[in-house]
């Protein structure tokens, strides 16, 4: 069964959580236990509809305050596929939840209020999702119920973000425009008699036309290393296996590797599914792989194929989504994650802040705080192996690592 | 010829999906338990006999082949689990060749750690907790595996893969690390540890649909079987043993039934079902109205009875 995940992305009040309540009621997911939970809560809450949004809003807090605090997933499938959505919380505060739904979803639905319109915040969502390259993104103009279900604010709303696709930075998106009330349930999983002006997909209609592409498989074949697997029993007394997940490509049995960062040459020998050993494995795969010759490779380093070789570089530049309240600053140290490989790294530099909703870069600004986003270049006490993030998302992003707090302070793309 | 040629390279562009070998979650479970391995000095799998647990187990063996599985498995027993899940256990555990670590409840009791709740509704589950923290110490695990799935229940959907937990065990809820891409950052303090859960992203269809791809072995009572019963609140509680507490006018009678989820015996109902195979059982989830978690008497105590739980330290 392929799976498609899905980030939501809007405003405060926008009916995030209730298009996805309405999604999973009228998909014939929600469980009459669950739905006699949402009836309750809403009777106790004094509301004379059946508010979805408490099916998601898991969270005490995000009850009380009628808001989406963090990342909550939800599942539901169709005969054809299994949907897993990340229902991101639409305050600016929480930017850097909507990063991280983002970061593992290969379809964006941005909400906008068709009595508001396009408004700053859409701006910073549809900008996220350009800089995570989401590939698609449907914009649902929703509340069209309270706007009389009027085809010229819909058109207006479609022609503000047309111009502001126009500055995309990422050509390939495709974006598609839909009419709905998550309320009413038009144009969610059934069509509407309340729009004939539109002739276009629901929304449910649209995921299932998708592709279910893994996000991680665009661009060249990229091994790291997890862990080393040594059984050491009678039966398999000298077996050495690298156990990791393949990206980028497809690795077969008898492939020219190089090891990095050693620059060792090899070739592979087997490669193992569980106890079952393939001839070729494709991106996606959790193998563990055996190579020719008496090697050493460990955790941290990476397999690829012998004239593919990424960069290898002490010194990289990235984009940076900040997700810690202790500002980045030029001179710190901190430890990047990327891939399987940890490397400490010291900020040189924070050249410039960009401004999520276009408007350009603030240069000189010396600090990322919480929810910023900025051009940062960081040296590495190693090297790491990396494409672009353009190039190949799992190979070109990192997490930085606050080496006090062992949290996860900010995510890197590089460029 | 020309149509077996046709059938193979049919079959070899299935084998060579975009989702990899296994299917999607499946490798993703599979990357998550070496990353356990890789990150924490202690890992263990905290098993319950459960379907979940069992998967669980299945994805490790997966994960490490041709070696053992690299951690114990521990079992906090309440002391009143079904006896058909304890026989699994051990029979499991044996087969296996791993080392099975079991903790009980009753001695949190006896040592007045906890005090045993009573009357109608009286559940050992709660006092889990306390056990389950207190192994951890002992034991100085750094990350236990669980199989919770974010489709059970509204605040386990908040979760993240790697969940840190304080010297206390608790879940700080609104300040979670961050989860980007498929990176996991395990690096915690001394005294904190990570609760883990390689099957966030499976929901229960998927663990049935896994169950019976991969022909897995489960305990028996999953399956339809006869039982004595009685009915309270609109569920069926088990009526073969005294761990319920049953009342005088609560009238016991045999019916055709099988559990969906395996817990404590005193927090968890049974379903009226005649599905007495896993088919049957796929089948029966796939067209279930009601959800898994419904049967849990556990979650009906209130709205945020899980989130409760979980800030506590509960599993």
């Amino acid at each position: 069964m392929n799976v498609l995940k899905i980030a939501t992305a809007g405003s405060v009040d926008d009916g995030k959580s209730t298009l996805i309540g309405r999604l999973l009621y009228d998909t014939k997911s929600l469980t009459e236990d669950k739905l006699e939970a949402i009836k309750k809560s809403s009777e106790q809450r004094g509301y004379d509809y059946l508010d979805f949004s408490l099916a998601t809003d898991g969270l005490v807090a995000e009850r009380e305050q009628g808001i989406t605090i963090d990342v909550a997933h939800i599942y539901f499938s169709t005969p054809t596929k299994s949907y897993i959505i990340a229902d991101t919380p639409g305050h600016v505060e929480y930017t850097r939840n909507m990063v991280t739904g983002a970061s593992t979803s290969q379809v964006a639905i941005i909400l906008i209020d068709a009595r508001k319109g396009v408004i700053e915040q859409t701006y910073r969502h549809f900008f996220i999702n350009n800089l995570l390259r989401v590939k698609n993104i449907i914009v649902a103009v929703n509340k069209m119920d309270l706007v009389d279900y009027s085809e010229e604010v819909f058109n207006n709303i479609k022609k503000d973000f047309e111009a502001l696709n126009a500055k995309s930075t990422y050509g390939e998106q495709i974006v598609s425009y839909i009419p709905v009330s998550a309320l009413k349930g038009d144009n969610i999983v059934d069509k509407t008699a309340a729009m004939s002006w539109y002739n276009g997909d629901t929304i449910l209609g649209h995921l299932e036309e998708l592709e279910a592409q893994d996000v991680y498989d665009a661009g060249k074949v990229r091994f790291p290393v997890q862990t080393v697997i040594r059984p050491k029993t009678d039966e398999f007394h000298d077996f050495r296996g690298y156990a990791g997940k393949i990206s980028g490509g497809s690795l077969k049995v008898g492939d020219a590797v190089t090891v990095l960062p050693s620059l060792t040459q090899s070739k592979i020998k087997e490669i193992f599914f569980f106890d079952t050993s393939y001839d070729e494995a494709p991106a996606g795969s959790s193998v563990n792989i055996t190579l020719e010759g008496d090697i050493n490779v460990t955790r941290g380093d990476m397999l690829v194929k012998t004239g593919e070789l990424p960069k290898i570089e002490k010194q990289v530049t990235a984009t940076i989504c900040w997700m810690d309240s202790k500002n980045l600053v030029p001179g710190t140290k901190y430890i990047v994650q990327h891939n399987t490989n940890r490397v400490l790294s010291k900020i040189e530099s924070i050249n410039s802040v960009i401004a999520t909703d276009y408007t350009g870069e603030q240069e000189n600004h010396n600090k990322l705080s919480l929810n910023e986003i900025g051009e940062v270049s960081i040296k590495l006490s190693k090297p790491i192996y990396f494409d672009s993030y353009a190039d190949n998302k799992s190979n070109g992003a990192f997490i930085l690592i606050d080496a006090q707090t062992n949290t996860t302070a900010g995510a890197g793309f590089i460029n | 010829m020309e149509t077996l040629i046709n059938e193979i390279k049919a079959q070899t562009t299935t084998n060579t999906s975009v989702q990899g070998l296994g299917n999607a979650l499946e490798n993703e479970a599979i990357y998550i338990f070496r990353e356990v391995v890789a990150q924490f000095e202690k890992p263990v799998l905290l098993f319950s006999g459960g379907k979940d647990s069992i998967t669980l187990v299945r994805l490790a063996q997966k994960a490490f082949w041709p070696a053992k599985i690299p951690f114990p498995l521990m079992h906090i027993d309440t002391g009143h689990n079904f006896p058909e899940t304890i026989a699994f256990r051990d029979k499991l555990v044996k087969e296996l060749g791993v080392e099975l670590i079991v903790r009980n409840v009753q001695d949190s009791i006896d040592q007045g750690k906890v005090v045993e709740e009573t009357g109608k509704y009286a559940s050992r589950n709660m006092l889990q907790t306390t056990t389950l923290l207190d192994a951890i110490e002992e034991f100085k695990f750094d990350a236990c595996i669980g199989g919770a799935r974010r489709d059970e229940e509204k605040a386990r959907a908040k979760e993240r893969i790697f969940s840190v937990r304080d010297d206390f065990g608790q879940w700080d809820e609104k300040n979670q690390r961050p989860e980007l891409f498929d990176m996991l950052n395990g690096t915690i303090e001394i005294g904190q540890n990570v609760r883990v859960f390689p099957i966030s992203n499976w929901t229960e269809l998927d663990v049935w649909s896994y169950i019976q791809k991969e022909d897995i072995e489960i305990p028996s009572i999953y399956f339809a079987h006869q039982r004595n019963i009685f009915l309270r609140d609109g569920l069926i509680w088990s009526a073969e043993d005294d761990v319920v507490f049953r009342a005088e006018d609560e009238v016991v009678e045999e019916r055709w039934v099988r559990f969906r989820t395996v817990g404590d015996m005193s927090c968890t109902a049974a379903v009226l079902s005649k599905a007495d195979s896993i088919d049957k059982v796929v089948e029966e989830i796939r067209d279930s109205k009601i959800s898994e978690r419904g049967a849990r008497i556990d979650d009906k105590r209130s709205e945020a009875a899980m989130e409760k739980r979980k800030q506590q330290g509960y599993f």
